[in-house]
C-alpha cells in the first residue's frame, strides 16, 4: 500500500511559469456539416488555450460541449468531412492543414493521446508488450528489437504493473480495465511526447482504479516532463490534478483561469451551477443540490445571444442579444482569469455564489423521520441472502468447475421512510442482491422478507401484491423505457397490468408526468425524443405509478450529466418525502450516496463489510475497505483536495470465482500489511462477522476495526 | 433531440395543469406514419388495384376462365383478346386474372402465417428457454433437416381434395424455421433489457411481455422476413406446381402461367409478359408497404421526419 500525498498537482505553478508554451490552440472552429437538409452541427465555437511544459490543463464540460472534439481536432483523428479553422500550433509549428503522413510522425511521438475506453483501445490480438514496441518502433526505426523490447518493459514498470517483463508477453484480455489503462498510458509516453492529451481516462473506472491511474499519470507527467491536457467531466478529478482549468459550455470556452479562481471566484453562471450541482462527499449539512433547468442546446440550433441565457436565472434581456465575448476579469491582477457574462462584473461585485444565483428547492422532512427507527415497519428484511453461480465448462457434457460466489451471505435491513445506501465497485454484487431481492423467489440460503411476506413462500397472488408495492428504477435511461411505445403506454403499463381503471388511466399518467416534473402534453412522444435527464424522469413516473412503498433504484444517476444529476436527485428526495417512499439506492458513487442515503451498506465482493448510519460512515469509517473507498474520491474542492491524504489501494478487485481465504480484503488491505505474523493470522483463518463498532448500529466486518476520518 | 418538455414551473399540486393533450394511440400513430409515406401508399393502392382488377377483371372480359378459342392459337393482342392467347386458345387475360388471385392470396397468407408462426416459436423458445427452448427447438431442428420439397409432393395427394387452405397451411409450416432461429436469438438478447426487466418486476405475465416488447422491438427482422416470404412463397407454389404438385390445371396460379409461358417467351412473349410482370409488380408493392411499416414501427428510424 502506498500513500501519497497529492501536494500541490505535481509539476506545480512554478514549473508552470517556464519556457514558451507547447500547444497553442486560437480561435479553432469545428463544423461538422449536416447530411441532407439538416443544418451544420457547430461543435466547437471559437476555442482557444495554450498549455506549457509540465502544466496541467484541465477542460471540463458536460456530454456535448466540445471538449473532446477539440481534442481530437488538435490530434488530427476528426473525420474528413469536419471543416476546422483557427490555428493549432506544436512549439510554434502549425498542425493544421498538415497532411495525414506528416500529422502521423508528430502523432505519439511528439502529441501523444489516452482514451476513455481502454477495452478498445487495445487491439486483443497482440500482446501488450508488441503494442508497445509497435509504437517506440514506430516512431525509431532504427531501434533495434530487444533495445524496443527492453524499452516496453521499462514502460510498463513505470506504469507500475507488477512483473513488468513476464506481463509483457500477456494479451490485453489478461488485463482488468485499470491495468489496461495503464498500458496505454505507456503507449502515450513511449517516445516522450510534449503533450499528452488524456480524454476522460478515468472515468470508466472505479474510484479506487481511478486513485492508481491518477497516480499513474502524475508519474508519467514527472518523467517526461510533458504538458497534460485533461479532459473530464469530474470537478473532483480537475481541482486536485490540474494548474488551470477551461470550462466549455455549447462548444465554447466560458471561463478559463487557475483552478483556485475558477473553482473560488467563479464569474460564469454556468460554473457556478456545474460546481452547485456535485453532490460533495465533505459536507455533512443535507441542503438540496443547485439543479441547472433545462438542457443544453442542440449545437446545430443555438439560440441568439449566450448560449446559456435559456438555462440561466440572472439572464437579461441583454444576454439573448449577444453572445459575450471571455474578458478578464479578478480586478486585473493578470492571472489570466477570463469568463464570457455580461453580468460578470456585477457578481464580483456583489459575490454572489452559486446559492445566490440559482433558486434553491426547499425539501421539507419525511413524516415517517420524525420516529424512531426502531419504531417504524420494517420494508426490506434480507437475511444471509446468497447467490452463487456454477461456472460450467465443456459443450456437450458440462462439467461445474468452480463457483462465483456472486452474493455470499449479505444481511441488511430498510426501515419504513429511510434509504439505505448500498455502494461497491462494479462486480462487488451489488446488482446481483437487487435482482435476488426483485425475483421474488426462495434465494439458494439466507431469507428475504418484503414487506412481511417471505420470498419463495409466496402464492401468485400474494407475489402480484407485492410487485405492486415494489419498483424499482434501471440504470441506463436509454434501455430501461421500450423505444416502439409511446411514453403514455410506458408509464401507464403498470397501471394497466394491475387493473387500474381505464376511464381515470390518461389522468393519472398526465399526474404522474406532472408530479416528475414532466410536461403531460409530451405524453405521445418516443423515448428518444427526450433527453436523457428526461428519460430517467419517466422512468421515476413508471415506478410511481401504483404508489409503491419501496423503491429500488440501481444506479439511477450515473448515465447523466451532473447538472441533469442534481435535478434528479432533488426529484427522488422531494418525491420521499412526498409520498413516505422507502429507497433501496445502489450507486458507486459515494458522493451521491452522502448526500441521499439515510444508511449506508459497503460492499466488498459478496458480502457487507460495514453498515451504519450515514454519518457514522462518512465521519469514522472502521473498515480499512471504506476508507480506502472514501479516501479514493477526489474533492471539487482545490485547497482541501491537495491537503488531502489519499490512500492508493494496490491491485485489482479479486475474482468473486476465487476469493481469499478469511477475510477477502486481505490482499489489498492497507491495514493487514502493517501487521505482524500473529496479528496476520485471523485475517487469513477468519472471516470477519460484521461486529458493532460501539455507536448507533455501525458495524464493520474487520478484526481491527478502528474509525478514522478520511474525507 | 433535446427539447424543453420539462416544466419550467415548481411542482404544484397534481391534476391542476392545463388541459391534457390528447395522445394519439400507438396504432393509430403507426398508421398515421405509414400513410404519410408516399411509397406506402404507391405500395398499397398497387395491391388494392391488384386485387380488384384480380377479381373484377375476368367479370369484364367477354371470355369465360376456361374457355377456348379455337380459331385463335397463340394470337397476339387484339381487341378480341386483349393479352392474346395462348396455345391452347385460351384467353391470356382472363388467365392470369385468375393466376392473380391464386398467388395473391397463397404468397400473403403464407407469408404472415409463417412469420407469425417463427415470431410465437422463436420468442417463446428464447424468453422461456430450458424445457420450452428445447422441446420448440427440437421440432424447429426436425423440420429444417426433413426434406420439405419431398413431405409436400408425398402429403399433397392425399389432402388435395382439402382445397387451398391446407396448401397454404403446409407452405408456411416448410417456411419458418429459419426466421424461428433468429428470432430466438434476438428474444435473448432482449429479454436482458431493462426495459423487460421493468415489466417482468412490475408483474407483467410472459406472454404479455413477449407480445408486448418483445416481438415488437424486432418487427423490422419480422416484416423485412415477411416481405421475402410473400416472394418465396409465391416461388416454391410455382416450383411445386410445375413438378405436378400445387395447384393443378385446370387451375392456374401466376407461377404456373409463367412456367407455361417461360418456353415461348422469345417468340410469343404476351404469354410470358403479363403474368411476370404482375408477379413483380406483386412483390414490389409487397415490399414497399413492408418498408413503409418498418419505418413506421421504428421510431428511432432515420427517415422519419
Amino acid at each position: 500500500m502506498t500513500e501519497t500525498i497529492t501536494a500541490n498537482g505535481a509539476g506545480g505553478p512554478e514549473a508552470a511559469e517556464t519556457g514558451a508554451p507547447v500547444l497553442e490552440i486560437e480561435d479553432l472552429h469545428v463544423t461538422f456539416p449536416g447530411r441532407g437538409k439538416e443544418p451544420d452541427v457547430k461543435a466547437v465555437r471559437g476555442v482557444g488555450y495554450s498549455v506549457r511544459r509540465g502544466e496541467i490543463l484541465g477542460i471540463v464540460g458536460e456530454s456535448g460541449s466540445g471538449k473532446s472534439v477539440s481534442s481530437m481536432a488538435a490530434m488530427g483523428l476528426l473525420p474528413d468531412n469536419a471543416r476546422v479553422t483557427g490555428s493549432i500550433r506544436l512549439h510554434g509549428e502549425e498542425l493544421l492543414g498538415l497532411d495525414d503522413k506528416a500529422m502521423s510522425a508528430k502523432r505519439g511521438s511528439r502529441i501523444a493521446m489516452v482514451f476513455q475506453d481502454p477495452l478498445s483501445g487495445l487491439t486483443p490480438v497482440y500482446t501488450v508488450g508488441d503494442q508497445i514496441i509497435e509504437a517506440v518502433r514506430v516512431h525509431n526505426p532504427k531501434m533495434g528489437k530487444e533495445r524496443a523490447a527492453e524499452r516496453a518493459v521499462e514502460l510498463l514498470d513505470l506504469v507500475g504493473i507488477p512483473n513488468p517483463a513476464q506481463r509483457a508477453k500477456a494479451f490485453p484480455h489478461e488485463f482488468s480495465g485499470g491495468m489496461r489503462q495503464r498500458v496505454m498510458i505507456a503507449i502515450a509516453i513511449a517516445n516522450d511526447p510534449d503533450v499528452i492529451i488524456c480524454d476522460e481516462p478515468t472515468t470508466a473506472l472505479d474510484v479506487t482504479i481511478q486513485a492508481q491511474i491518477l497516480e499513474v499519470l502524475k508519474t508519467a507527467q514527472r518523467e517526461t516532463g510533458a504538458a497534460i491536457v485533461m479532459i473530464t467531466h469530474d470537478l473532483g478529478v480537475v481541482a486536485g490534478l490540474v494548474d488551470r482549468v477551461l470550462v466549455m459550455y455549447a462548444g465554447r470556452p466560458v471561463e478559463v483561469g487557475a483552478v483556485d479562481d475558477v473553482y473560488y471566484r467563479t464569474r460564469m453562471p454556468y460554473t457556478m451551477g456545474l460546481l452547485g450541482s456535485v453532490p460533495r462527499l465533505d459536507t455533512e449539512e443535507h441542503a438540496p443540490l443547485v439543479p441547472i433547468e433545462g438542457n443544453p442546446p442542440s449545437l446545430s440550433a443555438l439560440p441568439p445571444g449566450c448560449p446559456f441565457a435559456p438555462r440561466c436565472p440572472i439572464a437579461t434581456d441583454e444576454c439573448r442579444a449577444e453572445e459575450p465575448e471571455l474578458l478578464e476579469v479578478g480586478g486585473g491582477h493578470g492571472d489570466g482569469h477570463t469568463a464570457a457574462c455580461i453580468r460578470a462584473p456585477e457578481i464580483e461585485r456583489e459575490g454572489w455564489t452559486a446559492a445566490d444565483v440559482y433558486p434553491v428547492p426547499a425539501i421539507g422532512e419525511a413524516p415517517a423521520a420524525r420516529t424512531r427507527r426502531a419504531d417504524r415497519e420494517t420494508v426490506l428484511q434480507v437475511d444471509g441472502l446468497v447467490k452463487h453461480h456454477p461456472l460450467m465448462k465443456g459443450a456437450v457434457f458440462k462439467r461445474r468447475v468452480g463457483t462465483v460466489y456472486a452474493v455470499d451471505g449479505v444481511s441488511f435491513d430498510i426501515a419504513e421512510g429511510e434509504t439505505l445506501g448500498l455502494v461497491g465497485e462494479s462486480g462487488c454484487g451489488k446488482s446481483s442482491t437487487l435482482m435476488e431481492i426483485l425475483s421474488l423467489e426462495r434465494p439458494q440460503s439466507g431469507t428475504v422478507d418484503l414487506l412481511g411476506r417471505r420470498s419463495g413462500t409466496m402464492s401468485a397472488r400474494e407475489r402480484f401484491a407485492v410487485r405492486r408495492d415494489v419498483q424499482v428504477v434501471f440504470q441506463d435511461p436509454m434501455s430501461s423505457l421500450d423505444p416502439r411505445m409511446l411514453v403514455f403506454d410506458v408509464v401507464a403499463e403498470p397501471l394497466r397490468t394491475h387493473g387500474y381503471p381505464k376511464d381515470k388511466l390518461r389522468a393519472r399518467v398526465n399526474e404522474l408526468l406532472d408530479l416528475v416534473g414532466l410536461d403531460p402534453a409530451h405524453a405521445g412522444r418516443y423515448p428518444q425524443e427526450f433527453s436523457g435527464g428526461q428519460r430517467q424522469r419517466i422512468g421515476i413516473a413508471r415506478a410511481l405509478a401504483l404508489e409503491p412503498r419501496l423503491l429500488i433504484l440501481d444506479e439511477p444517476v450515473s448515465a447523466l450529466d451532473v447538472s441533469i444529476q442534481a435535478g434528479v436527485i432533488n426529484l427522488l428526495e422531494e418525491l420521499k418525502v412526498r409520498l413516505g417512499l422507502s429507497y433501496l439506492f445502489v450507486a458507486h458513487d459515494l458522493s451521491v450516496v452522502r448526500h441521499i442515503a439515510d444508511r449506508v451498506a459497503v460492499m466488498y465482493l459478496g458480502r457487507i463489510v460495514e453498515i451504519g448510519e450515514v454519518g457514522r460512515i462518512f465521519g469514522s469509517p472502521a473498515h480499512p475497505y471504506t476508507q480506502a473507498l472514501l479516501s479514493a474520491i477526489p474533492v471539487p474542492d482545490p485547497e482541501k483536495e491537495r491537503a488531502r491524504t489519499h490512500i492508493v489501494l494496490e491491485g485489482d478487485l479479486p475474482s468473486p470465482a476465487n476469493p481469499p481465504s478469511g477475510c477477502r480484503f486481505r490482499p489489498r488491505c492497507p491495514k493487514f500489511a502493517g501487521l505482524s505474523e500473529a496479528e496476520r493470522v485471523p485475517c487469513i483463518e477468519v472471516s470477519p462477522d460484521l461486529e458493532p463498532t460501539g455507536e448507533d448500529d455501525h458495524t464493520a466486518a474487520c478484526h481491527y476495526a478502528q474509525g478514522r476520518t478520511v474525507v | 433531440m433535446s427539447m424543453s418538455a420539462e416544466r419550467t414551473a415548481a411542482p404544484d399540486a397534481p391534476g391542476e395543469g392545463p388541459a391534457p393533450a390528447r395522445t394519439p394511440g400507438r396504432w393509430s400513430s403507426v398508421l398515421r406514419q405509414m400513410l404519410q409515406t408516399r411509397r406506402v401508399v404507391f405500395g398499397v393502392v398497387t395491391i388494392v388495384l391488384m386485387v380488384v382488377i384480380a377479381w373484377v377483371g375476368p367479370l369484364l372480359s367477354p371470355w369465360e376462365f376456361g374457355e377456348r378459342d379455337y380459331a385463335a392459337f397463340l394470337q397476339p393482342p387484339s381487341p378480341d383478346h386483349w393479352w392474346g392467347t395462348d396455345n391452347t386458345g385460351r384467353d391470356v387475360f382472363v388467365s392470369t386474372m385468375v393466376g392473380l388471385q391464386k398467388s395473391v392470396i397463397i404468397g400473403l397468407l403464407v407469408a404472415v402465417l409463417s412469420t407469425m408462426v417463427a415470431a410465437v416459436v422463436g420468442a417463446f423458445a428464447g424468453y422461456f428457454l430450458g424445457v420450452t427452448d428445447r422441446v420448440l427447438m427440437w421440432i424447429t431442428d426436425l423440420l429444417l433437416v426433413l426434406p420439405s420439397f419431398l413431405i409436400l409432393a408425398i402429403l399433397y395427394p392425399v389432402l388435395r381434395d382439402q382445397g387451398w387452405v391446407v396448401f397454404v397451411a403446409l407452405l408456411a409450416a416448410f417456411l419458418w424455421m429459419v426466421t424461428a432461429k433468429m428470432v430466438r436469438g434476438m428474444t435473448i438478447s432482449l429479454k436482458e433489457r431493462e426495459y423487460v426487466l421493468a415489466a417482468r418486476y412490475m408483474g407483467v405475465p410472459a406472454w404479455k411481455i413477449i407480445f408486448r416488447h418483445i416481438i415488437p422491438n424486432m418487427s423490422s427482422l419480422l416484416i423485412v422476413d415477411a416481405t421475402i416470404n410473400v416472394s418465396s412463397a409465391i416461388i416454391v407454389e410455382t416450383s411445386l406446381s410445375y413438378f405436378g404438385f400445387g395447384v393443378q390445371p385446370p387451375d392456374v396460379s401466376l407461377g404456373s402461367l409463367i412456367s407455361d409461358g417461360a418456353g415461348q417467351a422469345v417468340t410469343h412473349p404476351w404469354t410470358f409478359v403479363f403474368s411476370t410482370g404482375l408477379l413483380v409488380l406483386l412483390v414490389l408493392a409487397v415490399n414497399l408497404i413492408g418498408d413503409g411499416l418498418r419505418d413506421a414501427l421504428d421510431p428511432q428510424s432515420k427517415r422519419r421526419a
